[in-house]
């Protein structure tokens, strides 16, 4: 019997936002416990939420950028549940009209194009973070409670775990583009639960699915479902029933773990928030949104390959994260030569960051920098290995190349005045090796080109060198 | 009609625990009260959009800026019966699929 997969994935996504979904506490990463809150986020009696303009806003920006339909009237509702994370013992959020509905992405796996719908789109608050102690208590820090955060819930679109991959990766790039979210796993600003079932093929009746939690990466998401469809299709093959499970992924072993299997539907006793009006969104609003949202990546992907003539691996890369767009569209802007811009970007740029374990914002290096470098290669000023040490200086320390590259002599010199005596010079003391060249031993003029890159301190435009070498060569 | 088992479920969800005589005593009381909203529901209510809130406000939003409110996090753990460096201690959470954002 062969099987066919069905997969849900809920993502949360922080909102970048100043202060918090309810209260105007900052919104903060890594600050000391518990400070960043207020009496709203400790949910103390007599307490008034406010909504925040910003997140409703980036949320709607999301939602377009995801081709949903922004809801006119919406308004929020109350989550009932008890948790030590969220002292108000309720959540607020969007339960009956959400935010926005029927959205998609485009995702591409094996050279084949699928269109993945999204269900809904809503905006909500976090909940503070907990840790367990070996004494037996858990701690609480409320700094995070009351985040705003979107949740993206896919339609069951998605049949196999690349898919899902791909889903991911192409969500995760589109909200980066927006620029509503910094969407990164490993801070927590992104997080991906996912459902699965599976069925005969051919069956209409979806499966009894399981949930995967605790998943850390995308690369964890992929490995669980693909447990998931193994472990599951073994259980019907030998005529077995899979139970409604919660499951965990476990990376050392790459199984999933049960965690709990699910009695009964949850019960959130969900009822309209009264603590906040209604809202109804302007189209207004919603265009002037839909204005301020960002060229998405696959369009300036596209218009890298045909208007700069990158290679489409290259514009791929380039296009990974808005940073890295940006930066590139920035350094071309300033005069910089595309293709080269790029391949410093994708060579030294990124080995540097690679190495030092930085992004591109968190360097020195400027569009305006690096464009003078490359025009400083281009026009010969320096030599590609002295733009080297030009590369390291300035995104070090945010030096300007070119004041640098005077200051400290490093321009390349191409003056066939200068060079020809020295030249001239290292040919009459090196006799053997114009015989040699003259026998057609080759390898004399690497000897003798070295020799003049020794004297000139490596500071001799090797091109020009070749030229005026030979020349002398040939007349002796 | 509402059932005892139903009432025991709602008060395990607000974590409440009564004894058998509360339950009844709750059980006729609630089923009292879900009669007496019954007599609603006969209103015909074709064409009236649901009530969400009560006032009339629409599009109330607050500016994305950070306020201090001037209250310490020690005036705010004020409330809290243990803490420890910073932190609200707790009894050691077990996961019962409750923390779902």
């Amino acid at each position: 019997m062969n099987f066919e997969t069905t997969i849900g994935l809920e993502v949360h996504v922080e909102l970048k936002t100043k202060t918090k979904m309810f209260s105007p506490s900052p919104v903060t990463y890594g600050a000391e416990s518990n400070t960043s809150t207020n009496v709203i986020d400790f949910g103390f009696p007599g307490v008034l939420p406010t909504v925040n303009h910003e997140a409703y806003r980036l949320g709607i920006m999301v939602a377009l950028a995801l081709h949903a339909d922004v809801t006119k009237y919406t308004h929020f509702d109350r989550k009932n549940y008890f948790y030590p994370d969220n002292p108000k013992a309720y959540q607020i959020t969007q339960s009956e009209q959400p935010l926005a509905r029927n959205g998609w992405i485009e995702i591409e796996v094996d050279g084949k194009k699928k269109k993945i719908g999204i269900e809904e789109l809503h905006v909500e608050e976090d909940a503070g973070k907990n840790t367990h102690g070996d004494d037996g208590y858990s701690y609480v820090d409320l700094n995070r409670q009351g985040t705003p955060l979107i949740e993206i819930v896919s339609k069951p679109d998605i049949s196999s775990p690349d898919e899902a991959y791909a889903y991911l990766e192409q969500l995760r790039k589109t909200i980066q583009f927006t620029g509503a979210s910094d969407v990164k796993m490993e801070e927590g600003s992104m997080r991906v639960d996912t459902n699965i079932s599976i069925r005969p093929i051919g069956t209409d009746k979806l499966g009894v699915k399981a949930e995967l939690k605790n998943l850390n990466s995308f690369n964890h998401v992929r490995l669980g479902l693909a447990f998931e469809e193994k472990r599951q299709s073994e259980i019907l093959l030998a005529g077995g029933q899979v139970r409604p499970e919660t499951r965990r992924f476990d990376e050392p072993s790459g199984e999933t773990i049960l965690m709990r299997v699910k009695e009964g539907s949850d019960d959130y006793r969900y009822f309209p928030e009264p603590d906040l009006p209604a809202f109804e969104v302007e189209d207004a609003w919603i265009k002037e949104i839909k204005d301020a949202i960002p060229e998405m990546p696959d369009k300036r992907r596209k218009r890298y390959i045909d208007q700069l003539g990158i290679p489409e691996y290259d514009a791929g890369v380039l296009t990974l994260t808005k940073e890295m767009s940006d930066f590139f569209q920035d350094t071309i802007e300033h005069d910089a030569d595309p293709k080269l811009a790029s391949n410093w970007l994708m060579g030294e740029v990124s080995a540097y960051l690679n190495a030092n374990k930085l992004d591109l914002l968190e360097t020195k290096l400027t569009p305006e920098n690096l464009a003078t470098m490359i025009k400083l290669i281009q026009d010969g000023t320096i030599s590609s290995k002295i733009a080297k040490k030009v590369f390291q200086e300035t995104i070090k320390n945010g030096t300007e190349p070119k004041t640098w590259v005077e200051e400290k002599g490093l321009v390349q010199e191409s003056d066939p005045a200068v060079l020809t005596p020295i030249i001239t010079g290292i040919l009459d003391a090196n006799e053997q090796s114009i015989i040699d060249f003259k026998n057609g031993k080759d390898r004399a003029v690497g000897f003798l080109v070295g020799q003049i890159m020794k004297q000139t301190h490596g500071q001799a435009n090797p091109k020009v060198v070749n030229q005026i070498l030979m020349g002398e060569l040939n007349k002796r | 009609m509402i059932s005892k088992d139903q009432v025991a479920h709602v008060a395990s969800l607000a974590r409440l625990s009564f004894n058998d005589a509360e339950l009844n005593q709750f059980t006729d009381q609630l089923d009292q009260i879900i009669e007496m909203e019954d007599e609603l529901s006969q209103v015909d209510t074709t064409g009236v959009k649901p009530t969400t809130q009560i006032t009339d406000e629409i599009n109330v939003f607050r500016e994305d800026v950070p306020v201090d409110d001037g209250i310490s996090r020690d005036d705010l753990l004020k409330n809290v019966p243990e803490t420890k460096d910073g932190l609200i201690k707790v009894p050691s959470i077990i996961d019962k699929g409750e923390a779902d954002a």
